[in-house]
């Protein structure tokens, strides 16, 4: 019998991570993506890998699932991770204030704590805020967003997935009865159109994924909402740098390579193919920063970007919940073939593959468990070394 | 209030089975952005068929390395204040000894290859990484913490070598950093692969790749140390006698 063909649209880090995981599954596997990998959202995360205690307090959910994910990541991907842990700390009363929360929901959701003093966080890293009235130490790490996806796409490759890169979708293949049966494509290397048949259409184009379900007459399932990042010339810390207190603008600095990133801000965005940057935004990272970290005012801006989470809709900002869902689309429209992904974030790219890939194999009749979980994953130089 | 320009960007062109060309996009653009930038509207409002790579947008993935005015740049952190100036034109080209995908992006796929031949390290312990800026007091536990590599493994030195440029098949510049990073003492059979025609012995002392190198590696001095090291080892080899002399 020949395999299932399943499209996958977009590969960010939803998209390599269902690729990895259908094609463990039996699936034939052709992702299609408009640029090269991560160009979109994936690529420009924050590259934090959480470990559930920003969102312990006001969304257990996702923080459950965060410490979960960060555990396995830990495992399977050591080679893009710089595993060295996350600092909470509190500046004033009200930070203090959120501690007794914090640490009753970081209990209820499984997320090892640490209480530390003063001066042993300054001992573990110097630059941060020496007027710290006190820290808490947790399980958070580092990822090199474009390696993290690499790895994914490189193991799936090897498991026989296709990548078509540089390829846009102009549209989708629609029969009789309205069901979606494959894509329309546009080769962007060659300019070439052509279509693809498939059993099952995956949308996993995160903040673009109303352009996709538009294709097929539907909703937009996703509100982009796009937040800033500045990274500066010096790695000032060796651990993720939290503030102590409800989520909020500027108040996470993440060590990378030698500079420091600090982010992030939330808002609404319309047109997400190009977010220009927003001169206050810039200010205020520098501002929020440097109360965690002051020496990040002695060191200069090197890269300063804009990045457009893919939140599910029916909020906004900050009070949409991070966790995610995925739809199919016979389930809620009477459209069969497709299935959108949205929401998430990147620690929890995994196990978002792994629930897509549940419901495209109940569609197929696949009844393949997933195994993600213990499949530690090939170097990411692999994607680019193995011909497709 | 923003201040404004308008520039030119002369876009290298080339899709599958057609020749090469340029295009060139009259932007009005902030000084103070990146070329990255510039490129990324040019592509959102202008024309949608241009081809780049990018991902991280602030030099921690090495995906969108270019020729800027013909010198092999990261466009992420790029400021074009530094490269041009108001009413000018900027080139821009894909990274020269890499096969072109189509426009500005190249095939990675041999150079990857070799970084990984060499066993090139993604991450390393921070007490291994050259950090130009140490916290003011090391414990003895930072020895546990761990790095990623400071190689963004983006080939800019690859393009800019102009050993590399007359054959595919030498090392190049980052592979053969890595492999001095690696070091000889912990993987001797390094040697086999590195002491070769087209190995560590083909580089011409340029200095090219150090000095375009956007994350300070600086292949050229690991180079001309992975050379006293192959001595080292070929030379306890011939005569069992230690005395490696060590990076």
């Amino acid at each position: 019998m020949p395999k299932s063909h399943v499209i996958i649209i977009g590969a960010g880090f939803t998209g390599v991570a269902i690729a990895h995981d259908l094609a463990l599954r039996g699936c034939d596997i052709t992702v299609i993506e408009r640029g090269d990998i991560c160009n979109g959202t994936s690529g420009r995360t924050h590259g934090l890998l959480h470990s559930g205690g920003r969102y312990a307090v006001k969304d257990k959910e996702s923080a459950i699932e965060c410490i979960q994910e960060n555990t396995i990541l830990r495992r399977i991907v050591p080679q893009v991770i710089e595993p060295n842990g996350g600092l909470f700390i509190a500046l004033n009363e009200s930070d203090l204030s959120y501690a007794e929360q914090f640490i009753e929901s970081c209990q209820e959701c499984g997320i090892p704590l640490d209480e530390l003093t003063p001066q042993h966080a300054l001992q573990l890293e110097p630059n941060i805020n020496p007027k710290l009235l006190s820290a808490f130490v947790v399980p958070d790490g580092t990822f090199d967003p474009l390696r993290l996806a690499l790895a994914f796409a490189a193991t799936a490759k090897h498991n026989g997935a296709r990548f078509r890169t540089f390829t846009e979708v102009e549209g989708l293949q629609i029969d009789g009865q309205g069901n979606v049966i494959g894509v329309n494509i546009l080769d962007r290397t060659s300019n070439q159109r052509m279509g693809i048949r498939a059993d099952v259409v995956v949308n996993a184009t995160g903040a673009w994924a109303g352009q996709i379900t538009s294709m097929a007459s539907l909703d937009a399932p996703v509100t982009p909402t796009p937040g800033i990042m500045v990274a500066y010339d010096q790695r000032l810390v060796q651990r993720a740098v939290n503030r102590l207190n409800v989520p909020g603008d500027g108040d996470i600095v993440l060590p990378q390579r030698r500079m420091v990133v600090v982010g992030t801000t939330s808002f609404d965005a319309e047109n997400v193919d190009y977010i220009p940057v927003v001169e206050e935004q810039t200010k205020l990272m520098l501002e929020r920063g440097s109360e965690l970290i002051p020496g990040i005012r002695n060191a200069k801006p090197r890269g300063i970007y804009m990045a457009t989470r893919p939140l599910i809709s029916g909020g906004s900002g900050r009070s949409i919940a991070r966790t995610f869902k995925c739809y199919d689309h016979k389930q809620t429209h009477n459209i069969d073939g497709l299935v959108t992904i949205t929401g998430g974030k990147a620690t929890t790219l995994r196990l978002m593959a792994e629930k897509t890939a549940d419901v495209v194999c109940a569609k197929l009749g696949i009844s393949a468990p997933c195994i993600t979980q213990d499949m530690p994953l090939l170097s990411y130089r692999e994607y680019y070394a193995i011909p497709n | 209030m923003t201040e404004k320009w308008n520039i030119t960007l002369r876009i290298y062109r080339q899709k599958t089975g057609e020749l090469p060309h340029f295009d060139d996009f009259a932007m009005e653009v902030d000084p103070n952005e990146y070329v990255l930038d510039a490129i990324e509207r040019v592509w959102a409002f202008h024309d949608r068929s241009l081809c780049f790579r990018h991902a991280c947008h602030h030099s921690t993935c090495g995906a969108c390395g270019m020729r800027i005015n013909g010198v092999e740049k990261l466009t992420c952190i790029t400021v074009i204040r530094d490269v041009t100036h108001n009413g000018a034109t900027l080139k821009v080209e894909p990274l020269r000894n890499f096969p072109v995908v189509s426009d500005l992006a190249v095939d990675m796929g041999v150079f990857y290859r070799k970084m990984e031949m060499v066993g090139a390290r993604a991450v390393l312990p921070v007490t291994e990484a050259e950090i130009e800026h140490p916290p003011a007091t090391w414990q003895p536990e930072d020895a546990r913490y761990i790095r990623l590599s400071d190689c963004l493994e983006c080939g800019l030195c690859i393009s800019a070598c102009p050993v590399a440029a007359t054959t595919i098949e030498y090392l190049g510049p980052a592979p053969l950093a890595a492999a001095q990073d690696v070091g000889l003492r912990r993987s001797p059979e390094l040697l086999t692969i590195i002491d070769s025609e087209d190995g560590l012995w083909r580089c011409h002392s340029a200095f090219e790749c150090t000095a375009v190198c956007p994350s300070f590696v600086d292949p050229g001095r690991r180079i001309m140390n992975l050379r006293k090291q192959a001595i080292g080892l070929k030379l306890t080899k011939l005569f069992g006698k230690p005395g490696v002399p060590q990076p």
